[in-house]
């Protein structure tokens, strides 16, 4: 079920007037219920693999929470006048078998994940060293797999840590894990961060669904006015790459990246909103990203959940893990105490930036857009202190218009990288964007070539103005939210009529028409 | 704890480590940061520093940082 649907929004109605009428204990039953209505959409095969995802975390957890608890009551009696080195052998011995069940657990799981997801990708790499025709299997991809599969493996490693106990109740823990509103795009939660309010029990309280409906209907507005508006010109940009050089690439950059901004934050803040009229709290996965000055700010504000994700579960362990700090040792006596520093937070970054490009999809686009960011992520770190001189010699680095110029730099070399995206062909892109220099067309700006895209003038201009209003809303809440501080401070009435304005505002300039695909969310396919 | 601000203020010398309760909440540690300073303690004290302790409340300050190389040590 799509969240552009008609179908969704009556049974976001339904569901709603059931949540606020149950008993309030029966909140939480009547989610999982909904959730599991709302996965069954996508068909019931679907619904087998998100149930082995919960139910092997659920019992792995269960199963390391009764190990550590045992443990915990062997070393405050029967263990208690063992020495220092006993005790500490008897807890190596418990984490050794809770290290396995969370290995297991998390085999069985990325082992789906890979299996499904990358099978395709290993054949045809198999196919092109050996020059074999092994036939692709093309499985399809349940629904948001990526993402139940990482918040659940986050949940697992969290219980190993020891950061929570356990969720002992089977049915709340399936609803951690299938929670509709983020199951299509995210964001990936923490079991100890969602659970604060997923299980309630809720009243129902006016300003904050109206708050709720409020960012609903602007991640509507988002995806609606902005993103499948501007989805046609790009499919087309990106489609003929023969016809379309010079300027085009330049354009297609713009056009995507406005079109993944309003389609991945729209459909966040559908995801938020939704849970916030049910009275929950869901994680925020953006900070306005385009005002960042540099890619490692824009990665702290883009896709957060992401980002914390790959941070606290791959790149902390495998920079500290003890084979790392082998490495760093090695390498500092090899290489020196300079180079030698650098060689674990480097190898980390590089392992960490592959694998963010592969979960994002099986092909070699992904990976090397994932590596293109690492390395100028590596670039950065390493210039640092000569842009530091820079700016002090110079003393501009807090001016307004040197930090314009830095999120200009920042807007368009990530938007560059990103173009590996649309054009899923890796020394296509780069011949793609060699064109600007060699191609000169921009006289195409101005002589109504671009009206031939598939988008009109008048698409222009909505787009133009979407853009204009998001911008305006982001520099507002420079401020603390719009919500709090404009919309929800007005009369009853004028708040009515604000919302019923926006609302309109969707339906009349809403994208529609040949070749729009409503459910197709982009970050719906990692 | 000599040996450990002699350690962070390679890392930035223009930070005052002895009055900072913010190193993390303030961004003036980031990741990179973080995983030469444990490698640093690492290869200084003896000691390892989980990924699971890598939370804001250890590596705010110094002391806080000191406390944690302590605990480690005892365990």
């Amino acid at each position: 079920m799509s969240f552009v649907s008609l179908g969704f929004l009556a049974f976001l109605a339904v569901l709603m007037l059931l949540y606020y009428t149950v008993p309030k204990r029966g909140q939480w039953i009547l989610l999982l219920a909904g959730s599991v209505f709302f996965y069954a959409f996508a068909g019931w095969s679907s619904l087998i693999f998100i149930t082995v995802t919960a139910l092997s975390t659920y019992f792995a957890g269960i199963y390391i929470g009764k190990l550590a608890s045992a443990r915990d009551a062997y070393l405050k009696g029967e263990g208690k006048e063992l020495d220092k080195e006993a005790k500490k052998a008897y807890k190596a011995k418990v984490k050794k078998r809770t290290y396995l069940i969370m290995s297991l657990c998390l085999i069985l799981n990325l082992g789906m994940l890979a299996v499904i997801k990358y099978t395709d990708f290993g054949i045809s790499i198999i196919n092109g060293i050996f020059k074999t025709n092994i036939g692709f299997l093309r499985f399809a991809l349940p629904m948001g797999i990526s993402f139940y599969i990482f918040q659940s493996m986050g949940y697992i490693i969290d219980v190993y840590r020891g950061k929570y106990a356990p969720e002992k109740n089977v049915a709340r823990f399936c609803l951690f894990v299938s929670f509709f509103p983020q199951l299509l795009q995210g964001p990936i939660s923490r079991f100890d961060e969602l659970s604060k309010t997923l299980y309630g029990p809720h009243d129902f309280d006016w300003d904050k669904f109206a708050r709720g409906a409020w960012r609903v209907a602007w991640g509507f507005f988002k995806k609606m006015i902005i993103a499948d508006r501007m989805i046609t010109a790009v499919i087309k940009l990106s489609g003929s790459p023969d016809q379309y050089k010079g300027v085009y690439v330049v354009a297609l950059v713009l056009f995507y990246a406005i079109e993944l901004y309003a389609d991945f934050t729209g459909g966040i803040d559908i995801t938020i909103g939704v849970a916030e009229m049910l009275g929950i709290q869901v994680a925020e996965n953006f900070d306005r990203p385009f005002f960042s000055l540099n890619i490692t700010e824009y990665w702290r504000r883009w896709h957060i959940t992401m980002g914390t994700w790959f941070k606290d579960y791959i790149f902390y362990p495998l920079s500290v893990s003890p084979k790392m700090l082998k490495i760093s040792k090695w390498s500092r006596e090899k290489l020196g105490n300079a180079i030698g520093k650098r060689v674990p937070v480097y190898l980390s970054t590089i392992i960490v930036w592959f694998a963010t490009g592969l979960w994002h999809g099986a092909a070699w686009n992904f990976i090397v857009w994932g590596l293109l960011n690492c390395l100028v992520i590596i670039i950065s770190q390493e210039l640092s202190p000569l842009y530091g001189k820079f700016h002090k010699r110079f003393g501009f680095s807090n001016t307004k218009g040197y930090n314009v110029f830095q999120m200009f730099r920042t807007f368009w070399l990530m938007g560059f990288i990103r173009v590996l995206d649309v054009y899923r062909d890796v020394p296509g892109t780069f011949k793609q964007v060699g064109t600007i220099f060699t191609t000169a067309n921009w006289g195409d700006l101005f002589n109504g070539s671009f009206l031939e895209l598939g988008l009109g003038r008048q698409d222009f201009i909505v787009v133009l103005i979407g853009c204009g209003i998001m911008l305006t809303v982001s520099i507002l809440q420079n401020k603390g939210q719009v919500r709090d501080n404009i919309l929800l401070k007005r009369p009853v009435a004028i708040r009515l009529a604000m919302f019923a304005l926006i609302v309109l505002l969707i339906a009349v300039f809403g994208a529609y028409g040949i070749g729009y695909d409503a459910g197709a969310f982009i970050y719906g396919q990692f | 704890m000599e040996e450990l601000l002699k350690i962070l203020k390679e890392i930035h010398s223009d930070v005052d480590y002895e009055t900072c309760t913010t190193l993390i909440d303030d961004g003036i540690l980031d990741s990179f940061d973080i995983i030469s300073i444990i490698t640093e303690v690492s290869s200084e004290f003896d000691v390892q520093i989980p990924a699971n302790e890598i939370v804001p409340e250890n590596f705010n300050s110094a002391e806080a940082l000191w406390k944690l190389i302590e605990r480690l040590e005892d365990e």
